[in-house]
């Protein structure tokens, strides 16, 4: 996606805890209602566990741990959206898991503005933008990134606990 | 459905055929006086020229076609097979090797071998060989006349009737004559049918040629090489008037309309050209020497053997949630047929796998020639020794390992073994001794590449990793650890670059490599008396048997073939202080891990706790879990980058129910354990 470029954005919104999230549906390969999830032991909290996708292991990761949300148990409108991501340049498959998914909509990429860089809860670097609809704000998360760092996190931690334990 | 490329075909056999005749060589270098390496090499030979040849890879056979004769001589005795002469013959594999892999590229040097192979072979004659050439018969002369400049033969043939079909082109093949000598070709045509019944693909008529030449029976040969089989050919010297006659016939009007007919009976046969050149194949397979092990086998891209795998993978996994279904319901029948699918889908799988299993063999022979040439390069003699050949390995792992082992053989020659002088004066034998072996070793395979050299040398080691920020100057390091700096990108000990190091693959690069197949490599030496670097590498890429546990709630998949033994924990092991857990197995005491503890497992803990016993290279280790659940057949997936860092797993697979497991990675937690034993000993 392109804010800048495109006149609007197909995005597929969703919800995390009170807020709305938007993510570009052409990424978007299926969403899943809860399926069974095998804990990674040792993985950070943000993607601790492996979904299976049509015979494919699939990474599922939380976006809310990302944005220091509270974690409430899945409930009867908990989905995985199954997207892909590029990590490193990689295109990977994963799972994100979602409180609610509403629907496929287009935000104007006029009403798109940039995270402010003070005065937000989250790390900027994982906005992409703020679109506004209906009066509300929908965050569009710079997967990408949050994904990335995730990955050397993942691996420093993971470095780090296996030292300790040794 | 396409058809392969002939010339691709041709180059592949070309490329199986250089492969045989570079081993050939190398063999006949131990062994000069062995005929049936002779034969073969000058088979091989052959064979690349023949080919060559009908493929349009003319330069290929010019360049062959000396070497050929060379060979020739050998076979007949008249000369030898001096080290000289197989150094060039290596090199000429190596120039017929660019010949066929880039045609339209100019290729230099050939010249130049050919120049050292004359003047190797004119040695090889002057020395003291021409006496015993002269004692055999000159020619083996069947013919009632001896050959001569300036013979007259008269040679007829016909080609068989599915010549064509094959692709053969009779006007080349008369070209070819012609090369051989000035001669008169006639046309027979006396077996031509009416028009309206000739079949177009069908060669009716014979040839007589008669050439002026020395004895060309064997030129002659090669011309038919391919069609031998089914063709009338004779070759009569003539003699007398007939002989001394210039040919009757030159050109009348009417051979000529008949030479207009075969062109016209060629030109028909393009109408099937795609069918008859794709149908070349069979005919240089017919060539006995071309398959000299003579097996029946076939081709098939390695891209279909990973399309099959993947299929039978979710065969399999199909076939498990049968089999679960199947062990709920109460139906006999669905039990037996789930049974009988088990059986099916098992023995399916193993023969999947073992046609992508290779001997690693096949990758061994490549580098005698490697140690071949830099024993000439280095100076240095070199005993070069393989074992466990036989070992099978996944085919892609044996293609990615061919790199790595390059570099690790080199590093043994160049930087392990010393100098002839230096070896003397160290009371070793001035012969150094490298050897790649490859074994079994539970669920891996373990290849290693030893030397009798100087070893590592921890200071040079310690210094350069810290020029090289690696390590501070006080730093305590094990020696194990030490040897791993070896492996930092960058890092290289070589004192000046030689020819063969420096070429911008380092050991990091091995590693990365290594680390790719989810192998690992061991470092051992001791100075002064030599180096082992070991590879350890997992049987396969794709499926393998497991055994399904329970750790809290979570399940995960222990490669059966590393699990040695199960057993209970005994009752009275508390979990002491942390990391002093030992078992007495037989007397031998065994580290165990508690896989509660380092999965951070807060379910509580089942009564009757299980150890699995499992094994990797030397190490052992107990994995402590709450349940063992079964055998299962496990397809392997790889985990994704977020999770690559999780050293404790090698991979995910699914399960009967659809869900997804872990399955362990036993080195590393051999590895781990044994950390355990040698804290304990510190202690």
């Amino acid at each position: 996606m392109n804010a800048t470029e495109t006149s609007s954005m197909k995005a597929l919104t969703l919800r995390l805890q009170d807020e709305l999230f938007a993510v570009e549906a052409g990424s978007v390969r299926e969403i899943l209602d809860l399926v069974p999830i095998t804990e990674v032991p040792n993985a950070s909290p943000f993607v601790s566990g492996l979904i299976n996708v049509r015979g494919r292991v699939v990474p599922l990761a939380d976006l809310r741990v990302m944005f220091g949300m509270d974690r409430p148990e899945p409930d009867e409108d908990t989905r995985i959206v199954v997207m892909e991501v590029d990590i490193d340049g990689e295109p990977t498959v994963a799972g994100i898991l979602a409180d609610k998914v509403h629907d496929v909509t287009d935000i104007e990429a006029a009403s798109i503005e940039e995270a402010p860089k003070v005065g937000m809860r989250w790390r900027p670097e994982f906005i992409r933008g703020i679109g506004k609809r209906n009066g509300g704000f929908i965050i569009i998360p710079d997967l990408g990134r949050i994904f990335e760092t995730q990955g050397a996190r993942t691996a420093s931690t993971a470095a780090s606990e296996e030292r300790s334990a040794s | 459905m396409s058809f392969p490329d002939p010339t691709e075909t041709f180059r592949q056999e070309a490329r199986e055929l250089l492969e045989q005749l570079e081993l050939g060589l190398l063999d006949l270098e131990q062994n000069p006086a062995n005929d049936d390496l002779i034969n073969s090499t000058f088979r091989a030979l052959h064979t690349i020229k023949g080919s060559g040849a009908m493929f349009g890879f003319t330069a290929v056979a010019a360049f062959v076609h000396e070497f050929e004769t060379a060979f020739d001589k050998v076979r007949k005795g008249q000369t030898q097979a001096t080290s000289e002469l197989i150094a060039v013959a290596l090199d000429a594999k190596d120039h017929i090797h660019k010949l066929i892999e880039q045609p339209d590229a100019p290729q230099a040097g050939g010249e130049t071998i050919l120049d050292a192979l004359r003047i190797v072979i004119a040695a090889a004659e002057d020395g003291g060989e021409s006496p015993a050439a002269e004692a055999e018969p000159p020619v083996p002369a069947v013919a009632p006349v001896a050959a001569g400049p300036g013979n007259r033969w008269r040679i007829r043939f016909r080609l068989p009737p599915d010549a064509l079909v094959y692709g053969t082109n009779p006007l080349l093949l008369l070209d070819e004559i012609k090369a051989i000598g000035p001669c008169t070709i006639t046309a027979l045509t006396d077996t031509i049918p009416p028009l309206d019944s000739i079949d177009p693909e069908v060669p009716y008529m014979g040839w007589q040629v008669d050439l002026t030449a020395d004895d060309p029976r064997a030129a002659i040969d090669d011309v038919f090489l391919f069609l031998k089989d089914g063709m009338e050919l004779s070759v009569e010297p003539l003699t007398g008037a007939e002989a001394t006659q210039p040919a009757p016939i030159i050109a009348p009007p009417e051979p000529r309309a008949v030479v207009a007919e075969p062109a016209a009976v060629t030109a028909s046969a393009p109408a099937k050209t795609s069918k008859a050149s794709k149908a070349a194949k069979p005919v240089v397979e017919k060539e006995p020497s071309a398959s000299a092990a003579a097996s029946s086998s076939m081709r098939v891209d390695a891209e279909r053997l990973d399309e099959l795998m993947d299929r039978v993978g979710e065969l399999v996994i199909a076939q498990a949630r049968l089999t679960q279904i199947a062990a709920m319901s109460s139906d006999g029948n669905l039990k037996t047929i789930a049974e009988e699918l088990e059986r099916l889908s098992s023995g399916l799988r193993d023969t999947t796998m073992g046609i992508r299993m290779v001997p690693i063999g096949t990758l061994f022979s490549r580098f005698r020639r490697l140690v071949h040439d830099l024993s000439r390069d280095l100076d240095k003699e070199i005993d070069f020794i393989t074992t466990g050949e036989d070992t099978e390995l996944d085919k892609t792992m044996i293609e990615r390992l061919a790199d790595p082992l390059v570099h690790l053989i080199r590093n043994s020659v160049d930087h392990g073994l010393e100098s002839a002088e230096k070896r003397l004066a160290a009371g070793k034998p001035p012969k150094g001794t490298v050897r790649l072996s490859a074994v079994y070793a539970g669920a891996e395979v373990a290849i290693s590449v030893t030397d009798d050299g100087a070893g590592l040398n921890a200071e040079r080691i310690r210094a350069k990793a810290e020029e090289a920020g690696l390590l501070t100057a006080d730093a305590k390091i094990a020696d194990a650890d030490l040897w791993h700096m070896i492996f930092a990108p960058g890092f290289s000990t070589a004192k000046e670059v030689t020819s063969l190091s420096g070429r911008g693959v380092g050991m990091d690069v091995v590693k990365r490599t290594i680390d790719g197949l989810r192998g690992s490599i061991d470092v051992a030496t001791t100075p002064g008396s030599g180096s082992t670097m070991t590879l350890r590498l997992p049987l396969t890429l794709a499926i393998i048997d497991g055994m399904l546990v329970r750790v809290g709630n979570g399940r995960y998949t222990i490669p059966l073939a590393a699990v040695e033994e199960c057993v209970e924990l005994p009752e009275g092991i508390e979990a002491n202080a942390r990391g002093r857990n030992f078992l007495d197995i037989r007397g031998s005491l065994v580290p165990f891990l508690r896989l509660r503890e380092v999965f951070g497992t807060r379910a509580p803990a089942d009564p009757h706790q299980k150890v699995v016993i499992v094994s990797s290279g030397e190490g052992r280790v107990g994995l402590v879990v709450d349940q063992i659940i079964g055998n299962n057949q496990t397809v392997i997936k790889q985990l994704s980058k977020l999770h690559s860092s999780i050293k404790s797993f090698s991979g995910a697979t699914i399960l009967g129910d659809g869900t997804v497991a872990l399955i362990l990675d036993t080195a590393h937690l051999v590895q781990f354990g044994q950390g355990y034993v040698d804290q304990g000993r510190a202690a």
